[in-house]
């Protein structure tokens, strides 16, 4: 946050009239109080880093994941783990597709489709609450209505991600050109074939990358869910972690690393076929 | 529905969809795959509506209204969300004093060695170790640093604190340095060649054309950080998370109602504070 600091001599030394380099200084001074005042008040234990044996005691720390488990049994665990968490981030992005696209036609304002206005900022309110809330919130709170398992995982990424997708979704809508719509209409078609054979095609090119898009950030979001009991690779991470079992934690988190590392090379060729680059 | 459409009923051979084959084969198909997803995620949306979960969860829900707003309760939630703001600052300030000696060794703009000619075989192997080592401290997710550091320091703020300057510290480093390498080469060239130190090469040649830029990122990311601070506090990082988790775990609805909302006023309130310094700094 010091950054700030050599930033307003750089960008405001020509001809910057002085009242808003005033105002600039005062807001970099604000901001380094702010950081004063974080540590002041944090109570942190850094000293500990800077004792005499603390290097020794990282270093045992560090050695206890060395080498990681990876004794055959352990593995077909990790692995159904892994399997899991991609179910849950795949079938969570599906049921937000589904119940995306249905909340985005009624947030959406395009001509003559269902929903008065209040109906649409009711729907627009409540895919702004549901997207505002992060899906380990989410996740613990399934967790109190569904118990432990992938099962509450899924709902919390379906639950966030029906809010982000939504919101997505209705601005594709009415986005659309009006051409195809309206000339099915003109010439008696019923509301829902219109949707289905002009807008819908229309859309769906969009829609899917959108959901693409949240399918990749919802794996990320889905091997760590389970910390708070959710399934997957991140409650067998919290379930070792807790026993201190070190070398089975440090493949856990190879795994992690793997499966977010597979999902970033696949989406980079994907794109790049996508784009035609 | 109407007389057009009424008109031509007649034929309704000729109105069926031509393409129906193809979309009820992939329909089959997509639920056939579906099948596996299914099995794997556990998915029991009846085990919701059982009566014994369906009554638990019922009288959660409902003890969420009215929210908890006596005033001792509302003075821990005050104190636990200037604790999230301020194990957000203090995460991103450790990141950014890492961050900054990491982008002045790493960025080959910066490279004296390379003046000229190609870079030389031993900083150009230091400058690939620097970018493999911001590129495992972003990859590891920030909740898992906090689980681990919990494990060394203990429950509190400093697990929080450490875990945003690690992963922080990579991701200020990998943007930095782009944005670095995407300035006008000529003036940090000329500065270089004709002797100047790398930090004046920096400070004089690449930096005008890049503060703006590194500015606004750098606030952003601070916005970030207020929300993953929240997050962490679930594995025990402190703040306005940890808090909620151990409402959460009493069932005490009102105060997780609170905490909530007091959580969406925080993010919005970081989210404008963050365009306001953008514009008035950038």
């Amino acid at each position: 946050m010091n950054a700030p600091n050599a930033t307003p001599e750089a960008t405001l030394a020509v001809d910057t009239p002085p009242a808003s380099r005033r105002r600039a200084t005062l807001i970099v001074a604000a901001l380094l109080a702010l950081v004063a005042a974080s540590f002041a008040t944090l109570d942190l234990q850094l000293a500990a880093f800077l004792e005499p044996d603390a290097v020794g005691k990282m270093r045992e720390f560090a050695g206890g994941f060395f080498p990681p488990e990876a004794s055959p049994a352990f593995l077909a665990k990790l692995a159904w783990a892994s399997l899991e968490t991609l179910a849950m981030s795949a079938l969570g992005t599906l049921i937000a597709m589904v119940v995306g696209l249905l909340l985005a036609i009624l947030a959406a304002r395009a001509p003559r489709t269902a929903g008065s206005a209040l109906l649409r900022s009711g729907v627009r309110l409540l895919l702004n609450a549901l997207r505002s809330i992060p899906e380990l919130v989410w996740a613990a709170l399934w967790v109190i209505a569904a118990g432990l398992g992938p099962f509450p995982g899924t709902l919390a990424l379906a639950a966030h991600t029906v809010g982000v997708l939504g919101r997505l979704f209705a601005d594709t809508l009415e986005n659309l050109p009006a051409a195809p719509a309206r000339a099915l209409r003109d010439n008696g078609a019923s509301e829902s074939a219109v949707f289905l054979y002009a807008t819908l095609p229309q859309a769906t090119p969009q829609l899917m990358s959108y959901s693409l898009y949240r399918w990749e950030n919802n794996i990320r979001a889905a091997s760590i869910l389970g910390v708070v009991g959710a399934g997957g690779l991140g409650q067998m991470l919290h379930f070792h972690l807790s026993l201190f079992q070190m070398r089975e934690a440090a493949s856990v988190i190879v795994a992690m690393l793997a499966i977010v590392a597979m999902v970033d090379a696949l989406s980079h060729v994907a794109r790049r076929r996508l784009t035609g680059s | 529905m109407n007389s057009a459409q009424a008109t031509v009923r007649g034929s309704a051979a000729e109105l069926r969809d031509p393409a129906w084959k193809t979309r009820v084969t992939l329909a089959l198909l997509a639920l056939v795959l579906l099948w596996p997803l299914l099995v794997a995620s556990e998915f029991r949306p009846w085990h919701l509506l059982d009566a014994q979960s369906l009554s638990a969860s019922g009288r959660f829900l409902a003890s969420f209204v009215p929210p908890a707003l006596g005033a001792e309760f509302l003075a821990l939630v005050a104190q636990a969300a200037w604790t999230t703001v301020a194990i957000a600052t203090a995460g991103l300030a450790l990141a950014w004093l890492g961050a900054v000696p990491l982008t002045l060794l790493g960025t080959a703009r910066l490279s004296q060695s390379a003046v000229g000619r190609p870079m030389r075989p031993l900083p150009a192997l230091g400058r690939q170790a620097i970018r493999w080592l911001l590129i495992f401290l972003r990859s590891v997710p920030e909740l898992v640093w906090a689980l681990l550091f919990v494990r060394v320091v203990g429950l509190g703020p400093t697990a929080g604190v450490l875990a945003i300057a690690l992963t922080y510290c990579g991701m200020l480093g990998k943007v930095y340095s782009e944005v670095l390498e995407s300035t006008d080469p000529a003036a940090s060239d000329a500065l270089l060649r004709n002797g100047s130190p790398r930090l004046g090469a920096f400070l004089y040649g690449a930096l005008p054309q890049a503060s703006t830029e590194l500015v606004s990122y750098t606030i952003f990311r601070w916005e970030c950080a207020v929300r993953s601070s929240v997050i962490m506090g679930f594995v025990g990082g402190g703040g306005l998370g940890q808090q909620m988790d151990m409402s959460m775990k009493m069932l005490a609805g009102g105060e997780v109602a609170t905490m909530l909302l007091v959580f969406m006023l925080l993010v919005a309130l970081a989210d404008r504070a963050s365009r306001l310094l953008r514009d008035t700094l950038a």
